[in-house]
């Protein structure tokens, strides 16, 4: 049984079916008119679905069919951690004390959820090796932003904040990096990847003045490489009055081994979805926090979740330096649930169990695919590497290789990113992928290199077995329809 | 060897080999050694499955339980009845372990869903166009203020006193970051936005980037919005909406509103101790391309069969970096796809039958409280949806702690907002009868 292509809940049921029955008004009834003007009301109803339950069930599940998720097979994802979710994490966060809570009903109505918000966020503090955390922010370009604006609230206590303008980030750094500073009132400028693909310290003291209020770096960054001057880079930040944002996107990689307040960060974001294995759930929810050292964190949002003396845990709103409110609560708490479980059950040594089996996996992919495919920059890596999918064939593109694993059943690498690397395939296996996995995906590429070769139309036509094949991006921008009924 | 790791030690050691080291830790040699040194645990031993849920049981059950707790609170975060379907679908794999569709042959599921999600939006709040979800419905009306000031190129904007204060809270971080200016419209004598304030206002100022308000606002007052684009003129009219008041309220779209976000949390999302939540954002078609956030758009593949892709991503921050309409980059679409499946259960006639359950029932305990000697609406003058405030005879908290003990979490006091002797009072469709005569007997039994 196939459905129509592109067919929309909208294009299903008759008028007068729906999928949930309600229950009757059991106080007497008003007219409506009488409560609320009807000048105020709504001249006809919306226009939403009027579909069976069956019809409703069929149809969503018909579109599950049509994904591919970490549950399906090996996802390779460069820079997203796609790493197992482990199931029982879905049963906790549904336990009725935590799904059902109000984030209003009260500290002493609330003491389990605070309890575990305290919790996780000393767990946090400890594996950034740093002094206070806060879990509000939603996401890790939330994160980002909320460091941001800790820094910039630092040097407006200092008097600062018309001479520290700028923030240093590499040439390889995500996009929400860059943006995320200038959403905080900074200008940025890049800081050159030296042919490492590291932060080159001296090229770096040459840029650093005394309007540099920090730099973001990701580390281990995007092209999966330690900075191995990390040090000495976090010194001359520090020497010029500015501070080290770490962006903790690739943690994987070295938690439960290295913390980033050990190599002279200040600040750390943490990608909860990505590190501590809570679902991305097909592009959020997500959890964002940061950990920062002492010096920011009078100027944590509000509120901040605290331990009294006694034992009670409690929201503190008496903090007047603070940058205020990132979002309507305490951030994604049914998330956190799910990370603290994740961290409980791993314990110190599967978490370090976790990057080992990270950079074991990317290292090994490496190895083999070095000898297929161009590896540009050729260093033991961390949690990913960045192959380059130029110069296998003459109009073979990275998007062609990519779109030609999906025939082969494995959902691609990123691609095209990071920026410096040309015709980039960004490639992080997680500590998820089995050894049989990472062979199949060896042979995998191994084969489409062969095609490439010999026939080359096998790459730039497929996807050949998906539900759709390439769709017309330009088409969609340029006549954008993003709403039903089309057209 | 963890269950979540698949790596056996012949494994590891097959593949140390090819890769030409003897151990994990050499993995790890590009790292200097004095930060490696410096490494602290965090002093906690693996638990099994089996142990990890009796603690958190343990720790959920410190909360109050909400099958012995009524709710009546509001505020932001509403008590709706979350349908089956929903949650079947929110723990499938597909959906639930998927990262964001960035590649769309395999992806057709959630690009279908937000899809439908955009359309469900944009029809609800009577806009043409919606993007595929932002954090929250604060952080979408700050996203609102941030595309007016892109467009007016102005830096002052007018805040309504009625919105909810915590999203003024985070309004005032983002327009400090963007170094924006904030005035606040008071409320006039019935509890709604002042006119004449922003009347004046507009006239001795025409440097104004767009009004910020809500509806039903937060003392659940349904604000009155026609007039409102008039009195503007090119500022933009920003309005966050509930959206089931919204399956019987007209929607700003038809009185003019710019931009029209909200908080979805309340379409089949359960309250989650306020997070995850879900921005709802949509506005009129001139600024499709000032959209912040993910957008999904419908085209062909190269057969000509309908698909969706993400699209005009030049916008975004993947591709604009510091120029981008927004950093976000991961939303909330697992929350999208739940609040797709509720509306769809619904459809037509349910999302007003539970909107019309949800007044009734607010305005039947309404009147009978207010009709208890001592109490009264706190404002008399408009109309509300499901939310009001009620001035007491005693302290609010005397009065919560009262019901509490009888299983009934009463409301929210306004005494730290700054409305002394005030509650605000939620209702949903889930308030049965007998539950809203418990909470009227309760304060009954309070007097005597």
């Amino acid at each position: 049984m196939s459905a129509k292509s592109g067919q929309t809940i909208f294009d299903l049921g008759r008028p007068g079916r729906y999928a949930l029955s309600l229950p009757e008004l059991d106080v007497s009834a008003r007219p409506i008119e009488t409560l609320i003007p009807k000048r105020l009301l709504r001249q006809e109803a919306p226009r939403l679905p009027e579909v069976s339950q069956v019809e409703l069930v069929r149809h969503y599940t018909r579109l599950a069919t049509k994904n591919y998720g970490v549950d399906s097979g090996i996802y390779p994802l460069g820079s997203c951690t796609m790493k197992y979710n482990p199931r029982i994490n879905e049963q906790l966060a549904r336990l009725p004390g935590f799904a059902g809570a109000h984030p209003l009903q009260g500290e002493a109505l609330s003491q389990g959820s605070l309890e575990l918000l305290y919790r996780l966020g000393r767990w946090l503090s400890v594996i950034a090796g740093l002094d206070e955390t806060t879990l509000q922010p939603a996401a890790g370009a939330h994160s980002e932003l909320t460091g941001m604006m800790l820094i910039r609230r630092y040097f407006e206590a200092q008097g600062q904040q018309e001479q520290r303008r700028l923030i240093l980030l590499p040439d390889s750094a995500h996009g929400t990096n860059p943006s995320s500073a200038h959403l905080a009132g900074f200008e940025v400028q890049e800081v050159s990847s030296d042919e490492r693909g590291m932060v080159d310290p001296v090229a770096l003291a040459r840029q650093v003045d005394e309007r540099v209020a920090g730099i973001m770096l990701t580390v281990p960054n995007t092209l999966g490489i330690f900075e191995s001057d990390i040090l000495e880079v976090s010194e001359i930040i520090h020497r010029a009055g500015g501070f080290v944002y770490c962006d903790g996107a690739n943690l994987n990689s070295i938690v439960g081994r290295a913390r980033p307040g050990d190599f002279g960060a200040d600040i750390v974001h943490f990608n909860l979805h990505k590190t501590f294995g809570t679902p991305h759930g097909s592009g959020g929810p997500g959890a964002g926090g940061i950990a920062v050292e002492k010096r920011l964190v009078p100027y944590l949002p509000v509120p901040l979740v605290v331990r009294r003396e006694d034992g009670q845990y409690a929201l503190d709103y008496q903090r007047p330096q603070s940058i205020g409110r990132l979002q309507a609560f305490y951030g994604n708490f049914a998330v956190l649930v799910r990370a603290y479980a994740y961290i409980r059950m791993l314990g110190d040594a599967g978490l370090r169990e976790v990057s080992g089996g990270a950079v074991l996996g990317a290292n090994y992919l490496k190895e083999r695919l070095k000898k297929i495919y161009r590896l540009p920059y050729d260093r033991l890596c961390k949690h990913e590497f960045v192959l380059s999918g130029a110069g296998l064939a003459p109009e073979v593109h990275t998007l062609d290789i990519a779109k030609r694993l999906i025939d082969y059943g494995i959902h691609p690498p990123t691609i095209y990113f990071p920026l410096i690397v040309h015709e980039a395939l960004m490639i992080e296996p997680t500590e998820t992928s089995s050894l049989e996995e990472l062979d199949e995906f060896v042979e995998a590429m191994s084969q489409i290199a062969k095609e490439a070769q010999e026939s080359p139309e096998l790459l730039q036509e497929a996807p050949h077995h998906t539900p759709v094949r390439r769709l017309d991006d330009v088409r969609a921008a340029r006549h954008p329809v993003t709403v039903w009924p089309a057209g | 060897m963890s269950e979540f790791i698949p790596h056996t030690p012949q494994d590891q050691r097959q593949m140390l080999q090819t890769i030409g080291l003897s151990s994990i830790e050499e993995l790890f040699s590009d790292i200097p050694q004095q930060i490696l040194q410096r490494y602290r645990p965090l002093g906690l031993e693996p638990e099994s499955e089996l142990e990890v849920a009796r603690h958190l049981r343990a720790l959920a059950k410190k909360n109050a339980n909400p099958d012995e707790n009524i709710c009546f609170i509001g505020g932001g975060i509403y008590d709706h009845y979350l349908p089956s379907v929903i949650d079947y679908f929110l723990q499938r794999g597909e959906f639930l372990t998927a990262y964001t569709p960035y590649q769309p042959e395999i992806s057709q599921g959630t690009l279908t869903v937000l899809f439908e999600y955009q359309t469900m939006v944009a029809e609800l709040t009577g806009m043409d166009v919606a993007n595929a979800s932002l954090y929250d419905g604060s952080t979408a009306l700050a996203e609102a203020m941030l595309l007016a000031r892109r467009v007016s190129g102005r830096s002052k904007f007018l805040m309504a006193q009625s919105l909810n204060p915590n999203y003024q809270a985070v309004l005032r971080t983002y327009a400090w970051a963007a170094d924006l200016e904030l005035i606040t419209v008071p409320l006039d004598r019935n509890g709604q936005l002042d006119r004449s304030f922003l009347r004046q206002r507009l006239n001795s100022n025409d440097d104004i980037g767009g009004l910020l308000m809500q509806t039903p606002n937060f003392w659940g007052l349904i604000e009155d919005l026609s007039g409102l684009k008039e009195l503007l003129g090119p500022a933009l009219l920003c309005v966050s909406v509930n959206p089931i008041a919204a399956g019987l309220l007209e929607p700003p779209g038809a009185c003019g509103a710019d931009i029209v976000t909200g908080e979805g949390q309340v379409l089949g999302n359960a309250p989650n101790f306020g997070g995850p939540l879900l921005g709802l954002f949509a506005c009129h078609k001139s600024y499709l391309r000032q959209l912040p956030g993910h957008v999904v758009g419908r085209t062909v593949d190269l057969d000509e069969r309908t698909g969706y892709v993400m699209t005009l991503q030049a916008r975004e921050q993947h591709i604009r970096r510091e120029r981008a309409t927004s950093n976000i980059c991961t939303n909330q679409t697992l929350l999208a796809l739940a609040s797709t499946i509720y509306l769809a259960s619904l459809g037509r006639q349910g999302l007003r039958r539970v909107a019309e359950l949800c007044a009734q029932k607010a305005h039947y305990l309404a009147e009978r409280i207010a009709a208890l000697p001592g109490y009264a609406l706190r404002w008399s003058g408009a109309p509300f949806f499901n939310e009001f405030a009620i001035t007491t005879p005693v302290a609010p908290q005397t009065l919560l702690d009262h019901l509490r003990r009888r299983g009934i979490l009463g409301g929210l006091s306004l005494e730290p907002y700054g409305d002394g002797q005030t509650l605000l009072i939620a209702v949903t469709e889930r308030r049965s009868r007998a539950e809203l005569d418990a909470y009227l007997q309760a304060l009954k039994e309070l007097k005597a």
